[in-house]
């Protein structure tokens, strides 16, 4: 167990270093300093003078690879490359474009996304599972027949318009609670109650319809044929052996997700206006401030490595016959 | 009586168009007694067991007759009582013990979930009940092996585990459906034993369900034979071996292969089993029957006899006489001088096994490791073994695939270990292979004509698409299909249909060697009487020699001329297959013979000779690889390895007793 880890964590340094030279050749080959520099002065009449001042202000006047001019171990270390990207390893995040020390953000604005997104897992786990139990229960009558129809129509319809339906019936007509915004401490809470009730509905009809396969998959299994045979209620047999089961792929599922719920919610956060690490990350492209998006970039490959990583360890413990070796 | 089921009538499907698969099914069951119903698959056996549990699949229903026992009706009971009837008055056991245990609980814990339902007085004491239960099957150690998930037991011992389940209501019957079919034949013996001891000693009376011969001839006290949704003859057990009275009884005997076949064709039963989805206005074995007349034609047979023993048939028993075909041109069992067409020399076969942070290799499991064979030409060979001993392998090393660790296979003057690319490509269309399971080794989206000739295209050996069509016409009349087939894809045609298509893709390449890897195990016996057929007649006019894969010694006695046994990835004894079948000198081929199910009357229990399961390749025992499960080990076996010692005309024995 103790040697997988190790050997997936070093088939994982390939992969980071591989994100972080494709996102560096992205971020500074194929748009060099120039573009960017000239993308915030505006286009028009934009001195030579001006562009590089920009580019000083912001290390970008550096070479990208190797510094002929400076000395000894400084020709490597004084490149955009070095400072840029692989600091990136140590998380070194540096300067925004607009001089805002990103690591600091960073750390700041995570508890809010965490606040949204906690929730709305946690909370539309249970539901799923009871609605997808549910209609596992009732399977080949109407109540799965219609259930599975209104799973449908719910995936099929935008999150935009959960979003938006949400905050003019319960925000606007029914007063119940703010529709933007966010508060300090235990305050949030009341900022928080629609978009985490907005994140669990939009995501009840792809999720219970898909736990709902998966219960049904389980459910014509021979084993659950010898626990009918055996005398076991249908409920017992649906909790004891069906879930049990099904429970290894769906919280394998969710592990992968979590490290990744830190990155925040990108569509949620803008429209609530929450000051987490989604809507950082989109002001951020709409700024074309690419030192955070760059940033970003590379935080979320490295929390989906973990994701993937704990997964596989989450496989060991839910399921006995998986062994890792 | 215990059990009464009595024109039972079960259905499946839309009830506008129903498949009728339990149809007037009477059958009654006294109790300690043993009753088999008999059957190919597709013949509502099963059904039939899942309907007295009422445990039948979603749009299965029982829709006349009536299922009794102890006199009081099943079939009116509250679904409530119905779970006590489950698992308690009656326990049932299912044909796959490797998924009819949960996966993600231990097994104790789901015997003590059965305990807790249906032996209340033992709520206190739980534990101990599951070790006795476990110990009653046979399970040592029990106290530490209940702790164990289902993956750590082997297939054998899973089966125990289900059976211990089914005894923890002390049930007055016991359903066991297909019990043995997925184990090898050693361990079916043990199981089946185990069984008949755990009926005498609680008295229970036990429905079983399968579709082996030798399993009823071990078992049943009565036997219903089932054909199509109906029972068609009911008898006990001597009278049905001696005196089969419907024809259908009669033709499945025929079909069955064994030794004293050996110059005859099989009586394959033509045709396939009629669709269920029908009300049958005369008698549902008409097409296939040999003696069919007018009379039945005219409606449904009647039932001739009473409950106790009769058959449904217009045709008069006594009437029928067996008949046997002689094959023409029959190869003699004589050996003779010609030289083997493919030598193998201690051929070895190791997989690695790597563990640590850097994988290093730490052993190796020893599939296959120093056999020696020959293959004689336009002869068969069988290999037999259980499974895990390695023979798959031989074949597999055969074809390269993969390359062998170790060892040489002389095949035409060359050492095929030592050929790679061009050279090794052609000779690989003198050595074809088909497989066990025709269905998953063929591709479903090809049809049967690319299906065959692929390996033409890959060898090149074609010309234009005219003289293949040709060609593939030719081949498919070869193996008894109509040459308009070929444009179907491989869903279309029946489980023997896709062998036969098998056979026509690996003699597409005209091969000198044809590698059958336990080509019939997945057949009913009377389509498997068509595929030996068509092996035999090949084998006669193409002058083919056959590695012959097989666990199943009926169908070695029938169609090898040599065999080979194998254990733990060597061959332990070798020669004719009369000097193997009839004087076997290795204690391994002799408890292996012995634990073939047969039927004799003149004989009386018969003692398990081979105990325990095989052992682990990766980590075989010390000294003779048998020893452990050996009734005549002795010091010396236990030590060292013994050789491989030739007696008079090529007989083979690796054993220090022989």
């Amino acid at each position: 167990m103790t040697a997988y880890i190790i050997r997936r964590f070093l088939y994982a340094l390939p992969v980071l270093i591989g994100v972080n030279l494709f996102t560096f050749w992205l971020f500074f080959v194929v748009n060099s300093p120039e573009d960017m520099a000239r993308m915030h002065l505006g286009d028009k009449r934009v001195t030579e003078q001006a562009i590089q001042q920009w580019k000083h202000e912001r290390g970008y006047d550096q070479p990208l690879f190797f510094n002929g001019s400076a000395e000894g171990l400084n020709k490597i270390t004084e490149t955009i490359f070095f400072t840029k990207s692989l600091k990136l390893f140590v998380f070194e995040f540096g300067q925004s474009d607009s001089g805002r020390h990103i690591g600091y953000d960073i750390r700041q604005r995570m508890w809010p996304s965490l606040a949204l997104a906690v929730p709305i897992v946690l909370v539309g786990l249970a539901v799923n599972i009871t609605v997808a139990l549910m209609l596992a229960f009732f399977r080949g009558t109407y109540v799965d027949f219609w259930g599975v129809i209104l799973c449908v129509a719910m995936m099929s319809i935008s999150g935009l318009f959960y979003i938006i339906g949400g905050q003019v019936l319960i925000g606007k007509l029914l007063n119940l609670v703010p529709i933007s915004g966010y508060g300090t401490g235990i305050e949030a809470w009341k900022f928080l109650l629609l978009p985490v009730l907005i994140g669990v509905v939009s995501a009840i009809g792809s999720g219970s319809r898909w736990y709902r396969t998966l219960f049904l998959e389980e459910i014509n299994k021979d084993f659950v044929r010898t626990a009918r045979a055996k005398g076991l209620s249908e409920s017992l047999i649906l909790f004891r052996h069906v879930l049990r089961n099904a429970l290894i792929p769906i919280l394998t599922g969710v592990v992968v997700v979590l490290p990744t719920l830190f990155m925040g919610s990108l569509l949620l956060e803008s429209f609530f206006g929450i000051p987490g690490l989604g809507s950082y990350t989109i002001d951020a492209i709409d700024r074309q401030d690419f030192a955070i998006v760059r940033a970003m970039v590379f935080l979320g490959a490295v929390l989906y490595i973990i994701g993937l990583m704990l997964t596989d360890i989450s496989y060991t413990l839910a399921d006995p016959r998986v062994r890792l070796d | 009586m215990l059990l009464n089921i009595d024109h039972l009538q079960t259905h499946l499907g839309p009830s506008e168009a129903p498949v009728r698969v339990v149809d007037d099914v009477s059958l009654q069951l006294r109790s300690g007694e043993t009753f088999v119903l008999l059957g190919e698959s597709g013949c509502g056996k099963s059904m039939l067991s899942l309907s007295l549990m009422r445990l039948l699949p979603t749009g299965g229903r029982i829709v006349g007759g009536d299922i009794q026992l102890d006199g009081e009706s099943l079939l009116d009971l509250p679904e409530v009582k119905m779970r006590a009837i489950r698992g308690g008055r009656i326990g049932m056991i299912f044909q796959e013990p490797m998924t009819s245990l949960n996966p993600v609980m231990r097994v104790g814990a789901q015997v003590a979930e059965a305990v807790r339902l249906h032996d209340p007085e033992q709520a206190d004491r739980i534990n101990e009940r599951v070790i006795e239960l476990l110990e009653s099957v046979g399970i040592p150690d029990a106290a530490r092996r209940m702790h164990d998930y289902p993956h750590q037991l082997s297939g054998g011992m899973k089966q125990r585990v289900m059976i211990a389940i089914a005894m923890a209501g002390r049930p007055a019957l016991l359903i066991a459906d297909e019990p043995t079919t997925a184990l090898d034949v050693t361990i079916q013996a043990q199981v089946l034993d185990l069984l008949k001891q755990r009926q005498r000693d609680v008295g229970m009376a036990i429905l079983l369900i399968t579709h082996d011969l030798g399993v009823v001839a071990e078992m049943a006290d009565r036997v219903g034979v089932m054909y199509a949704g109906q029972i068609v003859e009911t008898s006990n057990l001597r009278d049905l071996y001696q005196h089969p009275r419907h024809p259908y009884s009669q033709q499945l005997f025929r079909a069955t292969p064994s030794a004293a076949k050996r110059r005859q064709r099989l009586e394959a039963i033509s045709g396939m089993v009629p669709p269920l989805n029908q009300r049958f206005k005369r008698c549902r074995f008409i097409e296939r029957c040999e003696q069919a007349q007018t009379i039945c034609q005219t409606g449904l047979p009647p039932w001739q006899g009473d409950n106790h023993s009769g058959y449904r048939c217009y045709v008069d028993a006594a009437q029928t006489a067996n008949t046997s075909v002689t094959v023409g041109s029959q190869t003699t069992d004589s050996p003779d001088n010609q030289p083997p067409l493919l030598s193998i020399r201690d051929l070895r076969a190791y997989f690695p096994i790597r563990q640590g942070v850097l994988r290093r290799t730490t052993g190796y499991i020893k599939a296959v490791d120093g056999v020696n064979l020959d293959i004689p030409q336009a002869r068969t060979l069988a290999l037999v073994g259980e499974s895990g001993c390695g023979k798959t392998t031989v074949g597999k090393s055969i074809l390269q695939l993969p390359k062998p660790t170790g060892g040489e296979i002389l095949y035409a003057g060359r050492d095929l270990t030592r050929l790679n690319g061009q050279a090794l490509r052609q000779l690989r269309s003198d050595i074809q292979i088909i497989f066990q399971d025709p269905a998953s080794s063929m591709n479903p989206r090809m049809r049967v004509e690319d299906i065959i000739t692929e390996g033409l295209h890959a060898q090149k050996l074609g010309k234009s698409p005219e003289t293949y069509r040709a060609q593939v016409a030719d081949l498919l009349n070869h193996v008894g299909l109509p040459a308009d087939t070929m444009q179907h894809y491989p869903h279309q045609f029946s489980g023997g249909q896709r062998q036969r298509i098998s056979i026509a893709r690996a003699l597409a390449m005209q091969p000198k060697l044809l590698i059958c890897d336990e080509p019939t195990s997945a057949l009913d016996v009377s389509v498997q009487a068509q595929v030996l057929n068509l092996l035999k007649r090949l084998q006669n006019t193409l002058q083919l020699s056959y590695l012959f894969i097989t666990h199943d010694i009926a169908v070695v006695a029938y169609l090898a001329d040599r065999v080979a046994v194998m254990y733990l990835g060597r061959i332990v004894e070798q020669g004719d297959v009369t000097q193997i079948l009839q004087h076997a000198q290795h204690p391994y081929t002799q408890a292996l013979l012995e634990a073939v199910p047969t039927y004799d009357p003149t004989r009386g229990q018969k003692p398990i000779t081979l105990q325990g399961d095989l052992p682990s390749p990766a980590n075989p025992p010390q000294g003779c690889h048998f020893h452990a499960r050996c009734p005549l080990a002795q010091t010396k076996c236990r030590t060292s390895y013994p050789p491989m010692k030739q007696t008079e005309n090529g007989h083979g024995v690796a054993c220090w007793l022989a």
